[in-house]
């Protein structure tokens, strides 16, 4: 995300985001605390080009996605589609911004809605936008599915008769249909079979050369980002801790927590009985977040100077979280 | 479902439409109703009730008002199949003429409260906050209060008479379905798919109206069958107390009623229109708890 070189035009920037719940309430209903998921995310897509968002299960990458495509308050900070600030925008200017900016979700089946038939889940974002005619969104619908790879004749059936891969098609062929420039992929392959998800990212991959698409991917599969994503950024308790490109960065961790995290998944080099011992302890506790580093506690090199909050720093192409890292 | 299915010419044209044409619907319809007999007995009552609505001038032997001081209190005969009244009225004719006011009561108490019920849980769901509370805690004192005897009130307030019992009653079922559709509402407005709506800038009317009501609408309608026939009994219990329709108006409830002077040494003339309440309330009841099985979604679709 900060490689530099290439000069394409930022479709996304997320400035200082931060997203925090009510955890609990006092009896006249004011929060008293609160579940510190998002704190203080910068980010930048570039048009053309995929981010991938990677952490484990808790750390905020969902909320993360949830709260750049407006489905998840802000607490503070900025999401700027092409420029233009989506909070700020009201009425007839947010639509339009909306419009640029669609999401996959992870689970195809609960994503589109079991009474509908395909071609008016497909078209729906158009249906909301009006202006339509039946007919053009038949039509409409049955060109994007084709782009996906369904058949026309499967657009009258309902989503119960796909399979998982087909429906996240479905999903798919919905989420372009207003012509976006950023998807929002929210572990569009987790909720599949292993033979299907090649076919999606294939898909996708297919997608971004064909329209110029950008993509943001929040995914827990490190081997995926690494061939799907040109940039990544690894997130800890709400908190960006090393981000670049996306092979430097995976190839050769400097964060300490980018490298248990890629310790942990198994491959052919480190099979599952040696990492067993790799990852230890879980996320701290969001309600209160740690006045020293985040990572502090679980951090196998914790030494001096991880009292105090680390600040993401540049270190050639990438940024790291972690005074020790960057030496 | 039915309210998205393409009907546009150009469409329609297209090599294959609704993969399941009207006669494959029907089998499977029949192919479950033959798992459940008593739900078949149960449609076969509505039906024969529709028909007595529907065809009770050609039926009827007798005209129902037609006093006849010659027959009093007849027991059943070939000619007077139910017997006659204490003015010589064939009860058979005025049982079958009785259908029209009591079930077509029964129905539109059920048409109203569920309208009333699920525009009313719809709103408050969608809403939320404080509007939400309000109209739940009122809906709460409306529950608070035994059913018949609300209706009673409300119907003796409004001055006795068919119409106003039946609304009586209708207000007195609407919390049912509040509760029903305001937490189909809840449930339903946290789905992923109605997030997916909200994300394309989906109105909130959108989402009730293309989302929410049709996914909501199974258990309504399974709620509203199986009060069909509760309704039955309390708008017949109303007449009998002489809340709801009034003599000479055939229905069921007031026969009942005016037929229990002479339970005693006139059997026929208060059982026969209560056999008719118990048919019909049953019959009900059984289509209701079909129609629950059918809709039930671990026995749809795959």
């Amino acid at each position: 995300m900060t490689k530099g070189v290439h000069t394409a035009r930022p479709i996304l920037e997320v400035s200082d985001l931060h997203v925090r719940f009510p955890a609990s309430r006092n009896w006249l209903g004011r929060p008293t605390s609160h579940v510190h998921a998002v704190n203080g995310v910068n980010l930048v897509v570039h048009a053309g080009r995929s981010l991938g968002i990677v952490g484990e299960s808790g750390c905020g990458k969902s909320t993360l996605a949830q709260a750049i495509i407006g489905l998840a308050p802000h607490a503070q900070g900025r999401v700027a589609i092409d420029g233009q600030d989506f909070q700020a925008a009201q009425g007839r200017e947010r639509r339009a911004l909306r419009q640029k900016m669609q999401i996959v979700f992870q689970d195809p089946q609960s994503s589109l809605d079991r009474r509908l038939p395909v071609w008016r889940l497909i078209s729906e974002p158009l249906h909301i936008r009006g202006g339509y005619s039946k007919a053009q969104l038949h039509a409409k619908a049955e060109q994007l599915a084709v782009s996906v790879g369904l058949r026309p004749e499967q657009l009258d059936r309902l989503p119960h008769e796909f399979s998982g891969g087909q429906r996240q098609r479905i999903a798919i062929a919905r989420a372009i249909s207003t012509d976006p420039d950023l998807l929002v992929l929210d572990e569009p392959t987790s909720a599949l079979d292993v033979s299907v998800q090649a076919q999606i990212i294939n898909l996708l991959l297919r997608l971004q050369r064909d329209r110029g698409l950008s993509y943001l991917m929040i995914s827990h599969d490190v081997a995926l980002v690494r061939h799907f994503c040109d940039d990544v950024a690894v997130m800890y308790l709400g908190q960006i801790v090393e981000a670049g490109p996306a092979g430097e960065v995976l190839r050769n961790p400097r964060h300490p927590y980018t490298q248990t995290l890629l310790a942990a998944a198994p491959s052919l080099e480190s099979p599952l009985p040696a990492i067993a011992e790799a990852r230890t302890g879980e996320l701290p506790n969001n309600r209160r977040l740690p006045a020293s580093c985040f990572y502090k506690e679980r951090c196998g090199q914790a030494a001096e100077g991880c009292e105090t909050p680390q600040v993401l720093r540049r270190a050639g192409a990438r940024q790291i979280r972690c005074h020790l890292a960057l030496g | 479902m039915s309210a998205v299915m393409p009907t546009d010419p150009v469409a329609a044209t297209a090599a294959t439409r609704r993969p399941k044409p009207l006669s494959e619907r029907l089998r499977y319809l029949w192919y479950l109703s033959r798992r459940s007999p008593l739900t078949l007995l149960g449609v076969a009552i509505i039906l024969m009730v529709l028909v007595m609505i529907v065809a009770a001038p050609w039926i009827a032997p007798y005209n129902p008002d037609k006093v006849s001081l010659t027959s009093r209190l007849l027991p059943p005969s070939a000619a007077h199949w139910f017997g006659t009244d204490e003015v010589g009225r064939d009860l058979f004719s005025r049982v079958i003429y009785g259908a029209r006011a009591s079930c077509g009561a029964a129905f539109m108490i059920v048409l109203i409260s569920t309208a009333a019920g699920v525009l009313i849980g719809c709103f408050s769901g969608v809403v939320g906050g404080r509007v939400d509370t309000a109209i739940m805690r009122l809906m709460d004192v409306v529950l608070a209060l035994p059913a018949l005897v609300l209706a009673m009130a409300l119907a003796a307030a409004l001055g006795p008479s068919l119409f106003n019992s039946m609304l009586a009653v209708a207000i007195v079922r609407i919390p049912a379905y509040v509760r029903l559709a305001r937490g189909q509402t809840l449930s339903l407005r946290e789905q992923v798919f109605v997030k997916a709506a909200r994300t394309y800038g989906a109105s909130p009317f959108y989402i009730l109206r293309w989302h929410i009501l049709p996914n909501a609408m199974s258990p309504i309608i399974v709620q509203a069958t199986l009060d069909l026939g509760g309704v039955v009994l309390i708008a017949a219990a109303l007449s009998f107390i002489g809340l709801g329709a009034q003599p000479p108006t055939a229905e069921w409830g007031a026969l009942v009623s005016s037929g229990r002077s002479y339970m005693l040494d006139q059997w026929w003339y208060a059982t026969f229109p209560g056999l008719a309440i118990l048919i019909t309330a049953m019959g009900c009841n059984l289509v209701g708890d079909g129609i629950r099985d059918m809709l039930d979604p671990r026995l749809r679709g795959r």
